[in-house]
């Protein structure tokens, strides 16, 4: 089913009337650890957009990474038993639509890959059905969106009305990595070229630097590995951001913000001339164009503190 | 009443089982349960534990409260015909014909040491003393294991977030009894998850109860020291008089 097929939300502005739509919303592990800022920011954003965020209750870990090893069924149960949850919701009429909206995109990447794995092979949904026997069996109908796709399908009017602080003359780089775009099947946007971020930030008054880096891995788990091999990346992404003009990149997700964030410590060992760029949750940026208490933002959380840049540009008051 | 015994009554208690008190005359329904693959025939109405007595087990491990509270009668079994492994503490459930069963000795874990005082509190200190949780794969098998019925996968999901509140409210039940980490294909040890949790929200998510603070500051002061001294220099006689006459909880 695609996004055109169900118009829950994209009433909510024009409707005049006070009803917010209710979604649900599946946070992951990390929004509720390093991630805080990613989730706090979202979530005063949405309440700003008329869009409410209702937490699954008894979610669990997203499976982290899809596995493509044809039997191994197992890393499957954990995703699919977050669509049991969504179900339940859906079902007890607790929200309005069956779309779970995920922050991190690790956690949409591997909720809607898995769940378009297991729902396209009848034989493997009732595998895992029988085997999750404690839980209302899966009907397979549930979806897994991104907050950009909300986003996106709000009138650009209504989130305009929102801004009251312009970004204006801050330069921003959006940066997508791999799992909004790939696979195609999966992802939210033209996997090459992608321009989603873009469009919204452009609505924020942003002056947004487009470059070729956007779509680069990030290095991703290698972090753990070898970490000189994943600030050999973040060196690039954002050098490349920097010649191209850009004072600060966006994210949508946690590990990606560590890698081109934290990793930054790194970079520095080995490029002494590098010069920091902060890293910001795409909805950070949105929170403090909105003009909303920068307390959502857990800038405190931030490896290179944006704060300073944010003052620079008139956007953020002295000691806020 | 032992003066008055008959002839008979005194051979009906020979009979009657030193351990469980059945008098196997009395018994009208018997099931066969097998222990460690040998069969026994076994009175229908007792539990795993008393039908291992009076099968003629002496169990020296595995058996403390008899009460379903201690957590040391762990025991796996399979029913007849069924090919599920099931668990259950053996105190509180009863035998079943055909049921094949063995306890678990005590089951093996890691524990780990930390000074509580030097933790931060923060999902971190589950990822610094049992990184294994972050294997979970959420398949739920130590939920199905609990004898206590606790949802275990839910708490150890708890602790991936660092949500101490819901792992503590969650865990609080456990006995400790080993099942789920027997069974846990990511092998976590659940139970010491759950215990370093509730220590940690003891510690530094729930306020300090004001009735603490008075009374530490009483033992502090002294305030019960003639008391316990007294207590210390008594002679066993005096104790056993003071225990008897003593006032409990549930008298008041
Ligand atoms: S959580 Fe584990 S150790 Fe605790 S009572 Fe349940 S099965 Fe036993
Ligand atoms: S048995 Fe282990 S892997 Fe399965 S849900 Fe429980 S803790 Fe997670
Ligand atoms: S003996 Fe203590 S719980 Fe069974």
């Amino acid at each position: 089913m695609t996004s055109e097929q169900t118009s829950t939300t994209r009433a909510a502005p024009d409707t005049g009337s006070p009803k917010r739509t209710r979604l649900p919303y599946y946070p992951g592990c990390t929004l509720k650890t390093t991630g805080k800022g990613l989730e706090d920011s979202a979530l005063a954003v949405a309440e700003t957009l008329g869009v409410e965020l209702v937490e699954l209750p008894r979610w669990n870990c997203c499976g982290v990474v899809t596995s493509l090893t044809d039997d191994d069924l197992m890393r499957h149960i954990a995703p699919i038993r977050n669509m049991v949850r969504v179900q339940e919701v859906s079902d007890a009429g607790l929200v309005d639509d069956k779309r779970v909206v995920t922050l991190c995109s690790m956690c949409f990447n591997a909720l809607k890959w898995s769940n378009a794995r297991i729902v396209g092979d009848a034989e493997d949904l009732k595998s895992l059905n029988d085997f999750m026997y404690l839980e209302e069996d899966y009907r397979g109908d549930a979806e897994v969106v991104h907050f950009l796709e909300i986003l996106k399908e709000l009138d650009p009017e209504a989130i305009a009305e929102q801004v009251k602080t312009p970004l204006g003359e801050l330069n921003v780089a959006p940066y997508y990595g791999c799992t909004l775009l790939r696979p195609k099947s999966i992802g939210i946007d033209d996997p090459e070229d992608p321009t989603i971020q873009q469009e919204l930030l452009e609505i924020m008054g942003a002056t947004v630097i487009d470059n070729p880096y956007k779509t680069v891995c990030c290095g991703s788990y290698q972090t753990v590995q070898d970490k000189y091999a994943v600030a050999e990346l973040t060196h690039g992404i954002l050098s490349h951001a920097r010649a191209a003009g850009a004072e600060a990149v966006t994210t949508f997700c946690p590990l990606c913000a560590f890698n081109l964030d934290n990793r930054q410590r790194e970079v520095l060992e080995k490029h002494p001339d590098f010069e920091p760029m902060p890293v910001f949750y795409f909805t950070q940026l949105m929170a403090v164009a909105f003009g909303l208490n920068p307390k959502c933002c857990r800038f405190d959380l931030n490896h290179t503190d944006p704060r300073p840049l944010l003052r620079g540009k008139g956007l953020m008051k002295e000691g806020a | 009443m032992s003066e008055s015994k008959t002839m008979m009554e005194k051979i009906s208690e020979s009979t009657r089982s030193l351990t469980t008190g059945v008098d196997t005359r009395d018994v009208e329904h018997w099931v066969t349960i097998y222990i460690m693959g040998r069969g026994y025939s076994v009175p229908a109405d007792l539990t795993i534990m008393t039908a291992m007595e009076f099968a003629g087990y002496k169990l020296i491990r595995s058996c403390g409260c008899r009460q379903g509270f201690c957590g040391a009668c762990a025991t796996i079994f399979r029913r007849e015909g069924q090919y599920k492994l099931e668990s259950a503490l053996a105190c509180q459930t009863r035998v079943e014909d055909g049921m094949c069963l063995v306890q678990i000795p005590f089951s093996p874990a890691e524990a780990a040491y930390y000074d509580i005082a030097a933790e931060s509190y923060d999902y971190s200190v589950f990822s610094k003393h049992y990184p294994e949780v972050a294997r979970c794969v959420s398949c739920n098998t130590c939920t199905k294991a609990c004898p206590q019925d606790l949802e275990v996968m839910d708490y150890i999901q708890s602790a991936i977030k660092g949500d101490f509140e819901s792992l503590a409210e969650q865990s609080f039940d456990c006995i400790q009894c080993g099942l789920c980490a027997l069974r846990c294909p990511a092998e976590i040890v659940q139970y010491n998850v759950g215990h370093l949790g509730r220590r940690m929200f003891g510690r530094y998510g729930s306020p300090e109860p004001e009735h603490l603070k008075t009374r530490l500051a009483e033992m502090e002061r002294g305030e019960f020291s003639s008391v316990l001294d007294a207590l210390v220099g008594a002679s066993t006689e005096k104790l056993k008089e003071l225990y008897a006459a003593r006032v409990r909880e549930s008298d008041e």
